[in-house]
């Protein structure tokens, strides 16, 4: 019963009422904010296993940015509470156990690509990964920024539509 | 020392529930919000895989997955927000023709 | 308990450094209001607080009484879930970005025998992407007070607000990416230390580094940082003016508190980040050569006039609460010249007295703008921060990284 196993329990706690909450809330708002409970776990997990880059940037920019996107856009759509429909007999007693079925399969089956001990965690990753980014991967790093550039033309036009 | 898998265990739980949101729920902004959440747990998946070989391929891939799921986020919500303002509702049950 | 402490003294010493930190720095914003308001006051040609207390000192206390026991109404039709977090929420995280500043240099104090710590509650490898991290969750606190209040003019402000800070956000990180080139690490510590050395008498801070003196960086990041704490000459949504309050109109007693607190310690904290990026932290101007060694004594003379001051000006104060509390106030304070006058001390000192005058006259230098400059307007603020701070700070990025390639061929 280690600090590190302690801490994993807790985080991951964390992040499964969280995602628990996403689906049950009614009010969209609240959703939002259960995404960003799970994204900073997600975020701690990441640094319980060493990767402080990638829980630097999941923090500012997927739970600052991206779900202030959300936020803004739930914001200005004045989304209110989901209307209370009650959900068909085939989806509650079937639905349900076949996705808890889900996850257990992919559970088991990803669960069996990692086995043995994990190797130690790397002294430097965000040496290696700028490294990595810039040499190995310098092309899908080039395209990604185009990407955001058509996604960013895309965004406008498709909100001037309006005018 | 926390096994690896307990961590692919806590994605593929966040991933199923990812897809019962994406499933059950009716209103637009929270089914994409589900896929953001599937989204994040394959990345949890990329980062145990990259601890666990030892490797910094996966923490790349999850690098690129944040950059790609934040322009879907762009324009899915500008999508949604058009949507939103022709149906005057939120309700995924509404928008099923396709004649907007 | 002993036992305890022996086998976990990481956790125990961080526990004593947070709360010390804490205490510090709940009295540094009740009185850097307290400051606020007399240096806005003497730029306006009036005094500022004056009654309560020798020079309004005490001004802080009773505000702080008064937050504690007014009414604290909630509107109706408020999402309250939303609106009770939202102060909190902006609240601990202003607080929580202290963690990882760094005070000093080095390994000085020992709280626990045996276990030399530094200056610091929390030595990160990416301390300075943790500030941004936190800079970014603190628009929440914003969008969601303003929402949540369930009335057009907060919703107006949080969204004008956010929208800013999200805004000037990229702006500030990219200013600092010039910095990160010249250190070569996020580790704040790290920035510092590259800092070191003075190259023909100029101290080598990244404002006037080698090869590129980051001054182009330096002007964006304050601006930018200024606007991303929502003060003069970028608050808009919160003037009175114009917008009655902005996000927190709707917010009244100890919640209202709570915001203007993490503005303040937003405030804090951008300075604090100002000058360990481009002032050097707690690295002295002059250089520590024997022909400087007097230097080593400048708190202590400071703390020693500081003293006489007090003691002259408390004699001859009009109130007899003023006449007695002053010169206790002059006599603690020579009391704190003389020990930082010893030789142990001497040296511990040096670190913490430069980072925080350098931190204290950026806070001048925001009290000072907000009593001297006009507010812009949103359009403006918003085309000034894309169009122009953006690519300036791309531009920096840039040349920055062209000097380096070019000096190290």
């Amino acid at each position: 019963m280690n600090a590190e196993l302690i801490v994993f329990v807790v985080l991951a706690g964390i992040a499964v009422l969280g995602a628990v909450s996403l689906i049950v809330q009614r009010h969209p708002i609240r959703s939002a904010l259960s995404l960003i409970v799970v994204m900073v776990a997600l975020a701690g997990l990441y640094l319980l296993q060493g990767a402080e880059l990638v829980a630097a940037i999941q923090i500012i920019v997927y739970a600052g940015a991206i779900m202030v996107l959300f936020v803004f856009v739930i914001m200005l759509l004045n989304a209110g509470e989901e209307e209370r429909t009650n959900l068909s007999r085939v989806a509650r007693y079937v639905g349900l156990p076949l996705a808890f079925f889900l996850m257990l399969q992919l559970a088991y089956w990803i669960g069996r690509g990692a086995p043995g001990h994990a190797a130690p965690a790397a002294p430097e990753t965000t040496k290696g990964l700028s490294q990595m980014l810039f040499t190995t991967f310098v092309l899908p790093f080039e395209l990604t920024s185009i990407l955001i550039l058509v996604a960013i033309l895309g965004a406008v036009v498709l909100a001037k539509r309006e005018s | 020392m926390v096994p690896s898998f307990y961590y692919l265990v806590l994605s593929a739980i966040l991933f199923g529930l990812g897809v019962v949101g994406f499933v059950f729920k009716r209103n637009i902004i929270t089914i994409f919000m589900a896929i953001e959440l599937m989204l994040n747990a394959v990345n949890l998946a990329f980062v145990t895989f990259s601890r666990h070989l030892g490797q910094l391929n996966g923490q790349v891939f999850v690098f690129f997955v944040i950059v790609v799921a934040a322009a879907e986020a762009a324009v899915g919500l500008a999508i949604i927000i058009l949507i939103a303002k022709h149906r005057q509702s939120l309700n995924v049950e509404r928008v099923d023709l396709l004649k907007l | 308990m002993s036992d305890f402490i022996a086998q976990h003294p990481v956790v125990v010493i961080s526990l004593i450094k947070v709360i010390v930190l804490m205490i510090l720095m709940m009295t540094a914003l009740a009185y850097l209001s307290w400051f606020e308001r007399k240096m806005v006051a003497h730029i306006q040609s009036r005094w500022g607080p004056y009654r309560v207390g020798p020079h309004g000192l005490l001004q802080p206390l009773a505000d702080g009484l008064k937050f504690l026991f007014k009414e604290d109404p909630t509107p109706g039709g408020v999402d309250r879930l939303t609106y009770f977090l939202a102060p909190f929420l902006a609240m601990s995280l202003a607080l929580s970005a202290i963690a990882v500043i760094p005070f000093g240099p080095g390994q000085p104090i020992e709280i626990l025998k045996g276990h030399p710590t530094g200056l610091q509650i929390a030595d990160v490898n990416i301390g300075l992407l943790f500030l941004f991290a936190i800079t970014s969750l603190g628009v929440y606190g914003v969008a969601l007070g303003g929402w949540s209040s369930n009335s057009k003019y907060p919703l107006l402000g949080g969204l004008r607000s956010s929208a800013q800070m999200i805004s000037y956000e990229l702006a500030m990180t990219m200013s600092v990416v010039g910095v990160v080139l010249l250190a070569g690490s996020f580790n704040l510590r790290e920035i510092i230390e590259k800092q070191h050395g003075h190259w023909f008498g100029i101290p080598q801070w990244n404002l006037l580094a080698q090869p590129l003196p980051q001054v182009i960086g330096f002007f964006c990041y304050f601006v930018a940082a200024i606007a991303e704490t929502n003060r003069v000459p970028f608050d808009l949504p919160e003037a009175e003016t114009e917008l009655v309050a902005g996000f927190h109109t709707e917010y009244a007693s100890f919640k209202f508190a709570m915001f203007f607190l993490a503005e303040y310690a937003n405030m804090i904290t951008v300075s604090c980040l100002a000058t360990l990026l481009f002032f050097g932290g707690w690295l002295s101007p002059f250089p520590a050569t024997a022909r400087f060694a007097w230097t080593l004594y400048l708190p202590a003379a400071l703390l020693a006039v500081g003293a006489v001051w007090l003691f002259v000006d408390g004699l001859r104060y009009t109130t007899r609460l003023g006449r007695i509390v002053m010169p206790i106030l002059a006599l603690a304070a020579a009391g704190l010249a003389v020990v930082c006058a010893l030789p142990g001390v001497m040296e511990i000192v040096q670190g913490p007295f430069w980072f925080l005058s350098k931190v204290f006259c950026f806070l001048f230098f925001y009290v000072w703008a907000r009593g001297t400059l006009p507010r812009f307007r949103y359009d403006q603020l918003m085309a000034f921060g894309w169009k122009l701070l953006l690519p300036l700070s791309l531009a920096n990025v840039v040349l920055t990284s062209a000097m380096l390639l070019v000096s190290r061929k």
